[in-house]
């Protein structure tokens, strides 16, 4: 194995893991399950591409543009669908998401269903690396903060959330919003890294594999969501010869965590620096994992 | 004139496929409030268990048709036993349903491309290809049996939902399951009862859905189609989900016959959205509104 194919695979990962972290925050501790991410990942990486290419702006101008656009959509779609309830959100996104695709399949200006070609290579691992890091710190501060603990309330119980005194709804749109960008960043990076479009990469499918991920981390744990991601990431890369029945397995897996073990790899614990200390002060002690975040 | 006879006619033959296999997923959310997402899976094995019956074992059509139904309904009632009954026993909040029925229609999904392989498959012929002439209006022969079988086992749906014990059970568990149980309705049972006669027509659905088109592991997808015409109707309402299947079938073939036949699924998903929006219960659904 050549450090060419390595490195792609890890910018793959990383890219996965900016998508999940968003999803994560949105699932995991937001309690909202969204069909449609693939959508906001799609208006990211073209309004991206779109802003970067067409209009010359500079690369990171670019990306921040992809993550505020793929924002300010799921603004107008959370306006709209957040007073729903639970499941009825779950549908709306989906039918965004497919939306999306279909909108972007006929929108000749990106070219279409054929795809959009020929775009520089401008993503690299410490490009990624460093977006990843920026998204894994800020969603730490974001959830230790007062913000965050209001939104795992949302999660637990949105009738005593409310009676505590949160916003509700206001919490779900910031919470879709900040997710959406995250969404939208790792859609543009996307774009950046494959060179290459084309709205079939955004399909249900896609959507889907992100959910599992963030199910596979355990509801709740950002370190969860990141091992998830780079994991589910490299795995299929290993294997290949075994790649038609990855996705048989996942589904069976899926079920299996639903049934067995519903708070996933992680189980809404984190792995933080004070637990890695404590494991190396007394060895054998097992207590890396502490719930130190909620 | 003619042209749009001609569409309209069109769009109820594939509204009544439609409508065949929305009415699953209102049966199931009827009873258990969540959409089951496992049941495209079920509908594309449905077509899958007609097209080998038909081609692979030589059976009569009929045989087939039916074949692939009883095998669907044990698919779907296989389903609920594994991915569904334990979420059940402990009380699991609905988006561990929707999770667990994703991963159903995924191993569905990938474990028919796995085994029998992505390739598109096309139903023999079955019904003569030259079509009906009324009055100018042509009607195929596989539309009219597409038709005439939807409606017949609509009917015997609402007959047995409306004039058996077993419907009265279904009706009552939908209503309230804790106080049909404390009744003495065994809901367990009733919950096995409707993924059968959802998974049975998904199964006629998917053998019909197979023939008018074509065979392939991606059916499921398409046919979260007639999940929109579900939620058009109002979810968990019978008669919201059949009027809601032949409006949609009939906006479909209206887009495609007079816009761009490329509009069309865009046209119904953000349908999807603007019921959402402006009537989230559907037409003739029960109130959506988070109760706090």
């Amino acid at each position: 194995m050549d450090w060419f194919y390595i490195e792609g695979v890890l910018i793959l990962a990383g890219i996965n893991i900016i998508a999940v972290l968003g999803l994560s925050l949105l699932t995991g501790f937001t309690g909202l399950f969204s069909f449609g991410h693939a959508g906001f990942m799609a208006v990211g990486a073209y309004t991206c591409v779109y802003f970067g290419e067409r209009l010359g702006l500079p690369f990171i101008a670019a990306v921040i543009a992809g993550g505020l656009s793929a924002g300010l959509v799921s603004l107008f779609i959370g306006r709209l669908t957040l007073k729903l309830k639970g499941d009825y959100f779950c549908i709306a996104t989906l039918g965004f998401g497919e939306a999306i695709r279909l909108l972007l399949d006929n929108l000749q200006i990106f070219g279409g269903a054929r795809g959009w070609p020929g775009i520089p290579p401008k993503v690299d691992l410490t490009t990624v690396v460093i977006f990843s890091l920026l998204g894994i710190i800020f969603l730490v501060f974001l959830i230790n903060s007062r913000h965050g603990r209001a939104m795992i309330a949302v999660r637990e119980e949105e009738l005593a959330a409310k009676v505590m005194g949160i916003d509700v709804y206001r919490y779900k749109v910031i919470s879709l919003f900040i997710s959406a960008v995250y969404a939208g960043v790792a859609g543009g990076l996307l774009g950046y890294y494959l060179t290459f479009l084309q709205p079939k990469l955004f399909g249900l499918q896609k959507s889907t594999e992100y959910t599992i991920m963030v199910i596979f981390g355990g509801i709740g744990s950002i370190s969860g969501s990141v091992l998830a991601a780079f994991f589910l990431t490299v795995l299929p890369e290993i294997l290949r010869s075994f790649a038609v029945w990855r996705f048989v397995i996942y589904g069976a897996a899926v079920i299996f965590i639903m049934i067995a073990r519903p708070q996933g790899l992680m189980g809404g614990k984190e792995i933080t620096l004070k637990g890695i200390t404590s494991i190396l002060k007394k060895p054998g002690k097992n207590r890396a994992i502490r719930s130190g975040e909620v | 004139m003619i042209q749009i006879l001609q569409q309209l006619i069109n769009g109820l033959s594939i509204g009544s496929v439609y409508a065949l296999m929305a009415v699953g997923y209102s049966l199931v959310y009827s009873i258990m409030n969540f959409s089951n997402f496992a049941h495209g899976g079920v509908i594309m094995l449905g077509a899958y268990f007609g097209f080998f019956f038909v081609t692979l074992y030589k059976m009569p059509f009929w045989v087939a048709f039916f074949g692939a139904g009883i095998c669907s309904m044990l698919v779907a009632v296989l389903v609920e036993r594994v991915a569904y009954k334990p979420l059940r026993a402990r009380n699991a909040p609905f988006l561990y349903f929707m999770i667990s029925a994703m991963g159903a229609s995924m191993f569905m999904e990938n474990f028919v491309i796995a085994t029998i392989g992505p390739t598109f498959r096309t139903y023999p012929q079955v019904f003569p290809p030259q079509p009906f002439n009324l009055r100018g209006i042509y009607v195929g022969r596989l539309d009219m049996v597409m038709f005439v079988i939807s409606c017949i086992s609509l009917v015997a749906l609402v007959y047995f939902i409306e004039f058996t014990k077993m419907g009265k059970a279904i009706q009552a568990t939908a209503f309230n399951p804790k106080a049909s149980a404390l009744m003495g309705i065994n809901t367990d049972f009733v919950t096995i009862v409707v993924f059968a006669l959802g998974g049975f027509l998904a199964g006629i659905a998917g053998v019909l859905f197979g023939m008018k088109y074509t065979v392939y592991p991606q059916i499921g997808s398409i046919t979260i189609k007639s999940f929109i015409a579900a939620v058009f109707g109002g979810l968990g309402s019978l008669p919201g989900a059949v009027i809601g299947s032949f409006i949609l079938g009939i906006l479909e073939t209206l887009v495609s016959g007079y816009m761009m036949s490329q509009y069309r699924d865009l046209i119904s998903f953000s349908l999807l959205i603007l019921i959402l929006v402006f009537k989230p219960m559907g037409l003739m659904g029960k109130s959506s509104e988070e109760k706090a």
